[in-house]
């Protein structure tokens, strides 16, 4: 199903004109409405009247997450404050998170992709959808939410956790499709079996799944487990949240973006020089048709690589393969965005700790689990085992507050921690993804 | 009056313990009391020695998590009660026990136990007006 068929299936001409058309008029904006804008575009020497074809956009600086953390909270608002009608944020690398503002028109145009991508999935009107994704500050309840509502089903707004009541709901209201995390889907799975619920007796026809890495391998696992088809999405909250890929049902193989919405191109992280379609590289975006907060040539710090071929599915716009790494530190546990150095910032506040850390990250029963080792420092400063509990508990507690994720503090002995020559390993990811 | 405790913090692997006590043998520490106190992660040992000072300096050279903590020994009739009264001082005083161990050795009619306080200074203080007998390091060290 193609939500939006003018749009969705537009002839490459069209939608490189429209694209200009819309980069162009974007520019305008930001120069004049942005001061960072025109600052860094003053400082790489290019005005917007330069921009005369889309093979311009290079010429235009990258926007970085730390220029949004530079300018937290509103800074790179490109409307004033009282435009805007949602403000959505996501953990940032250190203590302040990135933040995101919505116009009216942002939100209509979210719920649209998010639209899209439900009709790709064949979700509309009869549908209900069963919305595990967590609700709040991050964009992916609220975005599967609003697209659903669009497309005419009925939403479940349950948002993450509590298996026992999802599979309650599931079954009893007849959820026909899901989204959430693909390792809560697995996870939901094993609880069912444990609650004796026969699969097949389920109305599930259908899963989007979205805000973590994930393999072909686990989509087969999820595909035959539930018995549904399962479709993948791409997103991140600076860019609009859920609904910049998505897959189609003809192929599911790479997520469509909406190009009439977002230019997208690859560059290598190193040199950031454009790379040619198909070749893999960070993901870089800019968005024509964000009005609160339009970001220019963003880097994602997401790899992986578009594919340009036609689609069985009709629809004309470039797709982007699975993300295959980071050109960042950056982890994704359980969906949600760590980083390293924001564990570090709570670890060097504490007098009784060394800052020699490692994050060992792994899959246990399909969930994602961190633990957290840290050195004592090398005079033993706590002689009870009540205040060693009371620090590694405290420790884990400002991590859930401050980060979101759960995680189990191990304190270790001083120097046992592998210390290493350049630059030091602070994760070992053990899981198979 | 206070006397120097070695803590060593040890995660609970085989034979962390006994590369602690060994290398003490090696040197010629001799382990006096000793007590361990664990979780399913770690545990941590706490040693009173013949010569705190040099425990301390070879077990932190072995790179082992250590630390010294004043702790008090104080003389317990060997009989019924004998630690009910020290305890019922303490708590009369308001001075709680972080923990506290038995010496092996005894001194004429009484045991010797080791108490660690929140409030070390006010306990000795105390202890000593209420008429109980605190032992002196020196002393401890070479029984």
């Amino acid at each position: 199903m193609i939500w939006n068929q003018y749009y969705e299936t537009m002839p490459k001409d069209e939608l490189r004109k429209l694209q200009l058309t819309r980069l162009k008029q974007l520019l305008e904006n930001v120069y004049h409405r942005v001061p960072f804008y025109k600052m860094s575009m003053d400082k790489a020497g290019v005005k917007p009247e330069d921009i005369k074809s889309l093979d311009d956009l290079r010429r235009l600086p990258f926007t970085y997450k730390q220029d949004m953390r530079d300018n937290y909270p509103f800074g790179l608002f490109a409307v004033p404050q009282e435009q805007v009608v949602r403000i959505h944020a996501s953990s940032g690398t250190t203590g302040k998170p990135t933040v995101v503002g919505y116009t009216a028109r942002d939100v209509d145009t979210w719920a649209e992709l998010m639209a899209r991508t439900m009709s790709a999935a064949g979700v509309g009107r009869g549908d209900i959808l069963q919305n595990a994704y967590g609700y709040g500050l991050f964009t992916g309840g609220l975005g599967a939410h609003y697209g659903a509502e669009k497309v005419g089903a009925a939403v479940i707004p349950i948002s993450g956790g509590n298996s026992k009541k999802q599979l309650m709901l599931m079954k009893d209201f007849g959820s026909t499709a899901i989204s959430c995390t693909p390792s809560y889907a697995l996870s939901l799975y094993e609880s069912a079996v444990e609650e004796g619920i026969n699969i097949s007796e389920l109305k599930l026809k259908v899963g989007i799944f979205g805000a973590e890495p994930w393999s072909e391998s686990m989509r087969q696992e999820i595909e035959s487990k539930w018995q549904i088809d399962a479709t993948d999405i791409y997103g991140l909250s600076e860019i609009i949240g859920p609904g910049v890929g998505y897959e189609c049902l003809e192929e599911k193989r790479g997520m469509h973006i909406s190009e009439d919405h977002f230019i997208v191109e690859t560059i290598d992280p190193k040199t950031g020089e454009v790379l040619p379609a198909g070749e893999e590289g960070e993901l870089v975006f800019t968005t024509i048709t964000k009005e609160a907060i339009p970001l220019i040539r963003y880097r994602t710090r997401d790899i992986t690589s578009l594919i340009t071929a036609p689609c069985k599915c009709g629809r004309s716009s470039v797709r982007m393969n699975k993300v295959t790494g980071r050109s960042d530190d950056m982890l994704i546990i359980r969906g949600v965005n760590v980083f390293p150095s924001q564990i570090e910032a709570i670890i060097v506040n504490k007098q009784e700790l060394s800052p020699h850390y490692l994050l060992i990250v792994d899959r246990v029963d399909n969930m994602d689990t961190l633990e957290v080792q840290i050195e004592l420092t090398e005079g033993l400063m706590i002689d009870t085992i009540s205040r060693l509990q009371e620090l590694s508990k405290g420790v884990e507690k400002e991590i859930k507050d401050m980060i979101g994720v759960t995680c189990k503090v191990r304190i270790v002995e001083h120097k046992t921690i592998a210390r290493s020559e350049g630059k030091a390993q602070r994760v070992l990811d053990k899981r198979k993804i | 009056m206070k006397l120097q405790q070695i803590s060593v913090f040890i995660e609970n692997q085989s034979g962390r313990l006994f590369d602690v006590t060994s290398l003490l043998g090696k040197n010629d520490i001799n382990i006096r009391a000793l007590s361990l106190a664990d979780t399913s992660d770690f545990g941590i040992l706490r040693l009173i020695v013949n010569n705190p000072e040099k425990a301390y300096t070879i077990l932190k050279e072995n790179e082992f998590t250590v630390g010294r903590t004043d702790v008090i020994a104080v003389e317990v009739p060997d009989k019924p009660g004998g630690l009910a009264a020290i305890l019922g001082a303490l708590s009369k005083h308001s001075i709680n026990v972080e923990y506290m161990y038995a010496f092996v050795e005894r001194t004429g009619d009484c045991a010797i136990m080791i108490f660690r306080f929140d409030e070390t200074d006010k306990a000795v203080e105390k202890l000593t007006e209420e008429g109980f007998n605190l032992v002196l390091g020196t002393k401890i060290y070479g029984i």
